[in-house]
C-alpha cells in the first residue's frame, strides 16, 4: 500500500481562514529566511527584532516606513485598478518617471506660487502619467496590441527621457555637473510632519485608496470595469463599450502612477534626478497581486513592504548584510503568499492506493 | 449478455456537493445503454469517473471478476474506454488524417503512414462515410467533425464508446446515419453509452436505459419495459412540469422585418446572404437549420453585436440595421445568447449585479454616478421570486449557480424590460427537461403579451412544440417557411439541407 495525493478544489473559505493562511505564509517565509540569515552568521531572532524596532519602534523608523510605503501605495493602486479589468499595466515604473517629469516642469518653469503651485504640479503629473499609459491603451483598444509589452518597453523610454532631461536641458547650472535639476521652491514642496521626512504624499496616497475604493465598489464605472474584467464578451453583449473602457482604465492607471512621481519629487527629493524610483513600479505589480484586488489590501501590503525596506536597510548597517537580503525577503514572502493562495483554493487529499494482486 | 463493466455504489463528493451519491449499473458487451438524467443529476461526473478523470470516494468498478482502478485517463483508455465529448478535441488547422494520427498509440517512431491511411479509409468505408483525409478540419461541418472523433476512438480499438449528447449538432438525416453506424458498432460487439435529452432518440436506439436522479441510479430498464412517459416521470420524479399554453393566434402586425440582410465573417465568407424574414406581433417563429448555417450571425446582427454589410432590419417601424448592442436593447430587442457562460453573464459578479448587466444605467439603479445598492438588491429579490431562481448565498459569484439557474438569470434580465422582440439562440441547449419547460413557458407567456420571438434551435421537437411557424435557414439564406401543424419532419429535414420546397 502506498500513498499518493490528489488536488481538490476547496469551498469558498471563510474570511478568517484566508487571513490565517495569509499571515501564516508570512511567518513561514520569515522562518525560511531565517536559514539565510543563519548562513550569513546572523541570529534570525535578533535580526527580526531589529527589523521591527527599526521600522516601527521609533518615530523616525515609523515615519520612514510610511515614507517608503507612500509611492508603493499609489502605484499599487494604479496597477490594481487595471488588474480589475484583466489589463496588465507593467509600465507603472515609467509612468512614475513621467509624472515626476510633469510635476518638475511645472515646479521649475511655470512661475506659479502657492496655493496654485501644488495643484498645478498634481495636474501635470496626472496628465503626463496618463498620456504615457494612453499610448498602450490606444494600441490595445484599437489594434489589440499586447499592453504588457508596450507598457514594459515604454518604461525604458521614460527612464531614458528623464535621464536626458536631468543630464541635459534641465540640469541645475549650479549643480557641479551632477545629474540633478535645481531644488524646488518652497511652494512646490509638500509639508513635512513631526520633524521627520513624513510628508503630505502619504495622506494623498490614503486619499487615493479611498477614492479608488469608492470608484470600484460604488459607482457605475467601477461596475462596468468589474463586468468587463469578469467577462468582456458578456460586457460587450450588454452594450458596454469595452474598447473605450480599456483605453480609459489604462490611462487612469497611468495617471495614478504619475501621482506617485509627483509625490516623490514634491515630498521627498524636492528635485528631479536620475533614478527617482528604485523599481516601485515593479514592486507595485507584486503588491497589486497580493492585495487581491482590494484598495485596503494595497495599503496593508504596501506598509508591509515599507517595513521590509526600512528593516532591510538597518540590517545592512548593523550586520553589513548585502541589500540583496531585503529582496530575498520580498521574494520569499511573495513565494509563500502565492502558495497560500493555492491552498486557500485547493486542498490536498490523501488517496489510499490499493494495489491489486 | 456478458458484462463488460460493472459499477457498484459509486460515490463522489466535492466540497459541499454530493455529485454522485450511489450509482450502480453495468454495461453489457454489444449494447447501447442510455444514461438519462436532468442537469446536475451526475451524468458528467459519472463519465469523468469512467474515463479516469476523477477517482470515486467509494464504490468500485469491476471488469469481470477483477476490481479495477483508474489512476488517470490513460488507464481508462488502456482498457478501451473512449469518449466523444460535447466539445470536440480537434486541431482545426490540421488535416483529418493528422488529427486521427495524434490519437493513435503505440505507433512506431517512423510510422507507416500509408498503411495507417488505408486502415482509416477502411473504417470510413465500412460505415459508409464520405471523408477526404487530407481536408483540414476547419472546413468540415460540425457533424463531420464528430465522425472524426468517433473514428479516433475506433482506431484505438475502444470497446466502450461514450457519446455525450452527440445528436445536438446533427440534422435529422445525420442523426439517422449516426444511429445506423451505432447499430453496426453494436453488432460488432462494441458497447455504447449514449447520453441525450431527446426522448424520441432515447426511445429509438436504447437497449437499456439507466436513469440518474440527484446522484443516484434510480432504475435501469430493459427495452420494452420503458416508454416516453415512464422515463420522463422517473427522471423528473414528483417535480411537476410547469403548465404552459401555446400562444394565442398572433396578429398580422409586423414587428420585425429583415430585408436582404448580408453579413460577412472575418474570413470574408457570407454568414448571411440576402436573408429575409418577417416576424409578427405575438408570434413564436422557429428557425430550423443545421448548426453553422448563419443562425449565430442572424442573432448577433439583430442584437447589434456584429456589423451588417448590406440589407435592412426594421423593428416596429424603426431602422435598427446599424445599431449597437445598447441601442438595440433600448429599441426593445432582448437576446438569450447561445453560450451562456461566454456572453450571458459576468461570472465573477454576484447575482444582483448580473441582473442589471444591461440596464445598470437605468435611473432606478443609481443616484448620479453611484449605484443604489438597495434598489439593485430589491430588483434581485423580485426576480428571484418571479423566475424561481435558486440563488446561492448573497453576494457569491454567479458562476457557482447551475446551468439552468444561470439561464433563468439571463431570462429574468432580458425579459424584465418587456421587450417587443426576443431573439433566443439555442435557449434550452444543455438544460434538463424541467428547466427547458420553464423556458418554453416564459416564451409562450411573452408571446401572449405580444412579444415576438425568434427561436433558433437545433431541436426539431422543441420547434414543433412551441413555434407558430418554422423558417428554415441554409447557408445564410431563408429556404422557406413551414407550418409545424402540417409539415413533416422529413420535409423540414430536406429544407435544412438546402432543398427549396415546391
Amino acid at each position: 500500500m502506498n500513498l499518493s495525493f490528489r488536488i481538490e478544489k476547496r469551498e469558498q473559505g471563510s474570511a478568517l481562514f484566508r487571513t490565517l493562511a495569509t499571515t501564516g505564509s508570512i511567518f513561514i517565509a520569515l522562518f525560511v529566511a531565517g536559514f539565510l540569515l543563519l548562513s550569513a552568521g546572523v541570529d534570525p531572532a535578533a535580526a527580526y527584532l531589529e527589523i521591527l524596532r527599526e521600522s516601527l519602534g521609533s518615530s523616525y523608523g515609523l515615519s520612514e516606513t510610511l515614507v517608503k510605503a507612500t509611492p508603493l501605495i499609489i502605484t499599487g493602486l494604479a496597477v490594481s485598478l487595471a488588474f480589475r479589468m484583466q489589463i496588465w499595466n507593467i509600465g507603472a515604473e515609467g509612468q512614475i518617471y513621467m509624472g515626476a517629469c510633469g510635476a518638475t516642469w511645472v515646479a521649475l518653469f511655470s512661475g506659479l506660487d502657492s496655493p496654485l503651485m501644488l495643484p498645478a504640479m498634481f495636474a501635470a503629473a496626472f496628465i503626463a502619467g496618463g498620456l504615457w499609459a494612453s499610448v498602450a491603451g490606444l494600441l490595445r483598444a484599437r489594434w489589440q496590441v499586447n499592453e504588457v509589452i508596450v507598457t514594459l518597453l515604454m518604461n525604458y523610454i521614460a527612464i531614458l527621457l528623464t535621464d536626458y532631461l536631468v543630464y541635459g536641458p534641465w540640469k541645475n547650472p549650479d549643480g557641479f555637473n551632477f545629474p540633478l535639476t535645481a531644488q524646488f521652491a518652497d511652494a512646490a514642496r509638500f509639508s513635512e510632519y513631526f520633524n521627520t521626512r513624513l510628508h503630505s504624499g502619504f495622506f494623498l496616497a490614503l486619499f487615493c485608496a479611498l477614492a479608488l475604493y469608492l470608484l470600484m465598489e460604488r459607482t457605475i464605472w467601477g461596475y462596468q470595469i468589474k463586468a468587463i474584467g469578469s467577462n468582456p464578451g458578456a460586457a460587450r453583449y450588454a452594450g458596454m463599450r469595452t474598447g473605450l473602457a480599456i483605453f480609459l482604465v489604462l490611462t487612469l492607471s497611468g495617471a495614478i502612477a504619475g501621482i506617485a512621481g509627483f509625490s516623490e519629487v514634491a515630498g521627498l527629493q524636492h528635485r528631479l534626478q536620475h533614478g527617482i524610483s528604485p523599481g516601485y513600479g515593479y514592486t507595485a505589480i507584486i503588491i497589486a497581486w497580493l492585495a487581491r484586488r482590494s484598495a485596503l489590501g494595497v495599503v496593508i501590503v504596501s506598509l508591509l513592504m515599507g517595513i521590509l525596506l526600512v528593516g532591510g536597510d538597518s540590517l545592512q548597517l548593523s550586520w553589513q548584510l548585502p541589500v540583496a537580503f531585503a529582496y530575498a525577503f520580498q521574494g520569499l514572502i511573495l513565494f509563500f503568499l502565492l502558495a497560500s493562495d493555492f491552498f486557500i483554493n485547493f486542498r490536498l487529499r490523501r488517496v489510499k492506493e490499493v494495489t491489486d494482486a | 449478455m456478458p458484462r463488460l463493466l460493472q459499477l457498484q455504489h459509486i460515490r463522489k463528493t466535492f466540497p459541499g456537493v454530493v455529485a454522485l451519491d450511489d450509482v450502480s449499473f453495468d454495461i453489457a458487451t454489444g449494447e447501447i445503454h442510455t444514461l438519462l438524467g436532468e442537469n446536475g443529476a451526475g451524468k458528467s461526473t459519472l463519465m469523468n469517473v469512467l474515463t479516469g478523470f476523477y477517482a470515486p470516494d467509494s464504490g468500485s468498478i469491476y471488469q469481470g471478476e477483477q476490481k479495477i482502478r483508474f489512476a488517470s485517463p490513460r488507464d481508462s483508455l488502456a482498457l478501451g474506454i473512449g469518449m466523444v465529448h460535447q466539445h470536440f478535441m480537434l486541431v482545426p488547422a490540421h488535416s483529418i488524417l493528422e488529427n486521427i494520427l495524434v490519437a493513435l498509440q503505440n505507433v512506431p517512431l517512423l510510422f507507416p503512414r500509408r498503411q495507417l491511411r488505408d486502415r482509416i479509409y477502411q473504417t470510413i468505408e465500412e460505415f459508409g462515410l464520405d471523408l477526404n483525409l487530407d481536408t483540414p478540419v476547419w472546413k468540415l461541418s460540425i457533424g463531420a467533425q464528430q465522425w472524426i472523433e468517433l473514428i479516433k476512438l475506433l482506431m484505438r480499438d475502444c470497446r466502450l464508446l461514450i457519446l455525450d449528447e452527440p445528436t445536438a449538432v446533427l440534422t435529422p438525416q445525420e442523426t439517422e446515419k449516426l444511429f445506423t453506424v451505432l447499430s453496426k458498432l453494436k453488432q460488432q460487439g462494441k458497447s455504447i453509452i449514449f447520453i441525450s435529452h431527446k426522448m424520441r432518440e432515447v426511445m429509438k436506439i436504447s437497449d437499456r436505459v439507466t436513469i440518474l436522479k440527484k446522484g443516484r441510479s434510480i432504475a435501469t430498464l430493459e427495452r420494452g419495459a420503458f416508454d416516453q412517459n415512464k422515463l420522463a416521470t422517473l427522471m423528473i420524479g414528483n417535480d411537476s412540469i410547469p403548465e404552459w399554453q401555446k400562444s394565442l393566434p398572433f396578429s398580422d402586425e409586423l414587428i420585425l422585418e429583415i430585408e436582404n440582410l448580408s453579413v460577412r465573417n472575418e474570413r470574408g465568407l457570407a454568414d448571411l446572404d440576402n436573408f429575409n424574414l418577417q416576424l409578427k406581433k405575438g408570434e413564436i417563429l422557429g428557425i430550423a437549420g443545421i448548426a453553422g448555417n448563419g443562425q449565430k450571425a442572424l442573432a448577433e446582427a439583430l442584437t447589434g453585436l456584429i456589423k451588417v454589410d448590406s440589407g435592412r432590419v426594421m423593428a416596429a417601424g424603426t431602422d435598427i440595421t446599424r445599431s449597437c448592442a445598447r441601442s438595440s436593447y433600448i429599441a426593445g430587442i432582448a437576446h438569450i445568447p447561445e453560450d451562456r457562460k461566454a456572453v450571458g453573464i459576468a461570472p465573477d459578479l454576484s447575482l444582483d449585479e448580473n441582473l442589471i448587466l444591461k440596464n445598470f444605467r437605468d435611473p432606478r439603479f443609481r443616484h448620479g454616478i453611484f449605484q443604489s445598492r438597495s434598489a439593485i438588491r430589491r430588483n434581485a429579490e423580485e426576480k428571484i421570486d418571479q423566475f424561481a431562481i435558486k440563488a446561492g448565498p448573497k453576494g457569491s459569484p454567479v458562476r457557482l449557480l447551475s446551468g439552468g439557474n444561470i439561464q433563468k438569470v439571463i431570462i429574468a434580465r432580458e425579459l424584465s424590460e418587456h421587450p417587443t422582440v426576443l431573439v433566443a439562440l439555442y435557449p434550452t441547449r444543455g438544460l434538463d427537461i424541467g428547466s427547458a419547460e420553464y423556458v418554453h413557458k416564459v416564451i409562450a407567456e411573452g408571446a401572449g403579451n405580444g412579444m415576438g420571438t425568434i427561436l433558433i434551435s437545433e431541436d426539431l421537437d422543441e420547434l414543433y412544440k412551441i413555434s407558430d411557424r418554422i423558417a428554415v435557414i441554409f447557408r445564410g439564406q431563408l429556404i422557406g417557411y413551414a407550418d409545424p401543424a402540417t409539415a413533416s419532419r422529413e420535409q423540414i429535414g430536406l429544407m435544412m439541407s438546402g432543398e427549396v420546397p415546391q
